[in-house]
């Protein structure tokens, strides 16, 4: 059985909460003393005919006061087909940061819109988030059709309209559903009263959508996370490099490089599941052995020798400031990519994107919270990346405020 | 297709290899439960042939299960692993706490005390648990690296954004992160990951006779010396297993057949009753229990 892990995305009334809970309850996958407890709370909410599904993901006590979603919250699922992963986002322009949590391990973003209100600035906002962090799949979900008489006129209209934007943006690949949460229209079964749509319901749907990989790149990738050295007395020259594939494939006798440094050498020997193996692959935990005693440690990566990634101290990225304090130049940074990290400073902020038409704007140098803009870093010691699009486990990294200790921005290069 | 439980593994091992990366004095609180089990397991592949680069903790409420003890020593001894003991009675002597009370008396929150002070005496700077989103839904809100002040405490307002595979466990001396290995692991999971490592588990997870005392929400607890029961209560003896294994004044048993794994796995894909709900008496209580135990230093 494979694993789909998807986010969803909606303005505050869009009923992103109640679809997740319609999905979850007519799925089965909500346990009778859960049920018990919602019709308690739901009781006590004033709502007493039937239950608020919402009350399912928001789990703070500022949520539900509040009946807004504040941060991620995940839940799990699984059919006969898939299991799933959920990061319910929260649709608030002022939670933008929480929703790029949830959003960045995604392989499919379910962005909710009012059939009412069809596509919003929130809609737009959400959508740009999608394509800046290259979500392989978007599924904009029609809810509340049964506010606008189940209309095919209706949500053919928000389907020409959605098409036009995503094309402007950039998003991989689109499809569309009808539905209603709250009257069970669509989401796990099939509608009577949406009889037009010919395409499947959403739990169909997240059941076999193909999320391709986009990953492209085939080159071999590999980042050390810690260094196995037992030093006992048999296992005396033991020094394994432990660390996961970030992409293609390793081999026994390969050739390879180490970066930064640039030093070469040969593997001799892969460790997987506790065994010696003589290849491994793509998100494989792996420890690898080197014939030559080099210096190398944490965050340094390990390539064929003939197929390295650039390595630079100057880069060029997108990044969502995530910060309450607004950023100034002479703040210091440790930026970090996977295990890496080196100290980093922003030298310019070139322009922003304004997140609702995608449209470039002058920069007068400033970053506030939640804002997304093209910049120029310099580091201390070089980045070895595979752009975004090729490869997102190298192509991304956040920056570290030194002094504060907090993530402050998010990068993709 | 790859499988679902490689993918799993593979994070939790990536989590762990991050913790020993990036910190000087991390901590595995190992409970000899299921889900500490696992982890345990998930540390041998991620760090042998070298020994963990941290020690095991429990910290002891008094409460726990025999089984779950003798477990957990000899999983230690077996692996030549360090394991430190921190008890909760002494907790309560040295700082001169008043003890839980009851019919059930529950040292759930008397625990956070001992966990604050191991972390205060070792100076550790992280602490790896076995928690899990799919358990109760203020754990459904917890980052992977969950940072928390000097006084343990969760913020679930100001967390920090965890973007990727890329975890910031920067600090400031004096606080510390609890990590969560398997947040994206669910109870059957965990079960389905220990059936195909084969993963030994204490005895009182498979079904056996035990003495209970029927609760007035209908849970049954094991008679045990720590229960004040009067002449109302109701002794019964029941065929019956653990689901989740904590303290035994506060942890019900649930009545079954299952003699092994597969029974097991077989039994919580019917199962309509969550894993808290039908185990924890101490999540009845309210809504934001939890919520409120993490705010406090809880795990």
């Amino acid at each position: 059985m494979d694993l789909l892990r998807f986010f969803t995305a909606g303005n505050v009334d869009d009923g992103k909460s109640t679809l997740i809970g319609r999905l979850l309850y007519d799925s089965h996958s909500i346990s009778t003393d859960i049920i018990e407890t919602l019709t308690r709370q739901s009781k006590t909410r004033g709502e007493n005919t039937t239950i608020d599904l919402a009350l399912l993901t928001d789990g703070l006590r500022a949520e539900r006061e509040q009946g807004i979603t504040i941060d991620v919250a995940y839940k799990y699922f699984s059919t006969d087909k898939r299991k799933f992963i959920i990061a319910d986002t929260p649709g608030h322009a002022q939670y933008t940061r929480n929703m790029f949590t949830g959003a960045s391990t995604a392989q499919l973003a379910i962005i909710l819109v009012d059939a009412r209100n069809g596509i919003t600035d929130q809609t737009k906002r959400h959508s740009i988030i999608s394509a800046t962090l290259g979500i392989p799949r978007v599924l904009l979900c029609i809810n509340k059709m049964d506010l606008v008489a189940y209309s095919e006129e209706r949500f053919n209209e928000i389907v020409s309209e959605y098409n036009v934007f995503s094309q402007l943006i950039g998003l991989n690949q689109v499809d569309f559903i009808p539905a209603s949460a709250l009257a069970g229209d669509n989401v796990v079964h099939r509608s009577e009263r949406l009889d037009w749509f010919k395409g499947l319901p959403l739990l169909e749907y997240l059941e076999t959508v193909e999320t391709d990989q986009r990953e492209q790149l085939e080159a071999a990738r590999f980042q050390v996370q810690y260094v196995i050295r037992p030093q006992t007395e048999n296992l005396h020259d033991y020094r394994g490099y432990a660390g996961s594939i970030l992409s293609g494939e390793f081999h026994t006798g390969d050739e390879v490089q180490i970066l930064p440094s640039g030093l070469t050498t040969r593997i001799s020997r892969i460790e997987s599941n506790l065994k010696d193996v003589p290849s491994a692959g793509k998100n494989q935990p792996i420890v690898m052995h080197l014939e030559d005693d080099l210096d190398v440690s944490r965050g340094n990566t390990i390539v064929p020798k003939n197929a390295a990634p650039v390595t630079e101290r100057s880069l060029e990225a997108t990044i969502c400031w995530m910060d309450h304090a607004a950023f100034n130049s002479t703040q210091k940074f440790l930026l970090q990519q996977n295990s890496f990290r080196t100290k980093a400073v922003i030298k310019a902020v070139h322009s922003k994107i304004d997140i609702h038409s995608f449209r470039d704007l002058e920069s007068d140098g400033s970053l506030n919270l939640n804002e997304l803009a093209k910049v120029s870093i310099k580091t201390a010691e070089a980045v070895s990346f595979d752009p975004f699009r090729d490869l997102p486990k190298s192509g991304a990294f956040i920056l570290i405020n030194e002094n504060t200790n907090q993530t402050v921005a998010a990068g993709v290069i | 297709m790859k499988d679902y439980l490689d993918e799993l593994e593979a994070e939790a091992i990536y989590i762990l290899r991050e913790v020993a990366g990036q910190f000087d004095r991390p901590a595995l609180l190992f409970s000899g439960g299921k889900d500490s089990i696992c982890l345990v397991h998930l540390a041998l592949k991620a760090f042998r042939p070298g020994k963990f680069p941290f020690p095991l903790v429990h910290v002891d409420t008094g409460h726990n299960f025999r089984e779950a003890l003798d477990f957990r020593d000899s999983l230690a001894a077996e692996l030549g692993e360090q394991l430190i003991v921190r008890n909760v009675v002494d907790t309560i002597a040295k700082n001169k706490l008043q003890d839980a009370k009851g019919k059930f008396p529950s040292r759930n929150a008397l625990q956070t005390h001992t966990l604050l002070d191991v972390i205060e005496e070792f100076e550790f700077d992280a602490c790896i648990g076995g928690a899990r989103r799919d358990e109760e839904k203020a754990r459904a809100k917890e980052r992977v690296f969950s940072v928390r002040d000097e006084f343990g405490q969760w913020d679930p307002k100001l967390q920090r954004p965890e973007l990727w595979s890329i975890y910031n466990g920067k600090i400031e001396k004096g606080e510390n992160v609890r990590v969560f290995p398997i947040s994206n692991w669910t109870e059957l999971d965990v079960w389905n990951y220990i059936k195909r490592e084969n993963i030994q588990l204490p005895q009182i997870y498979f079904t056996h006779e035990r003495e209970c005392v029927i609760t007035e929400h209908g849970q049954l607890m094991a008679n045990n010396e720590f229960l004040n029961l009067d002449e109302t209560d109701r002794i019964v003896t029941k065929k019956v297993r653990y689901r989740t294994v904590g303290d035994m004044t506060c942890t019900a048993a649930v009545e079954s057949e299952a003699f092994t794994v597969d029974d097991i796995i077989a039994e919580i894909s019917d199962a309509k009753i969550s894993e808290r709900g039908a185990t924890r008496m101490d999540d009845r209580i309210s809504e934001a229990a939890m919520e409120d135990r993490k705010k406090g230093g809880y795990f």
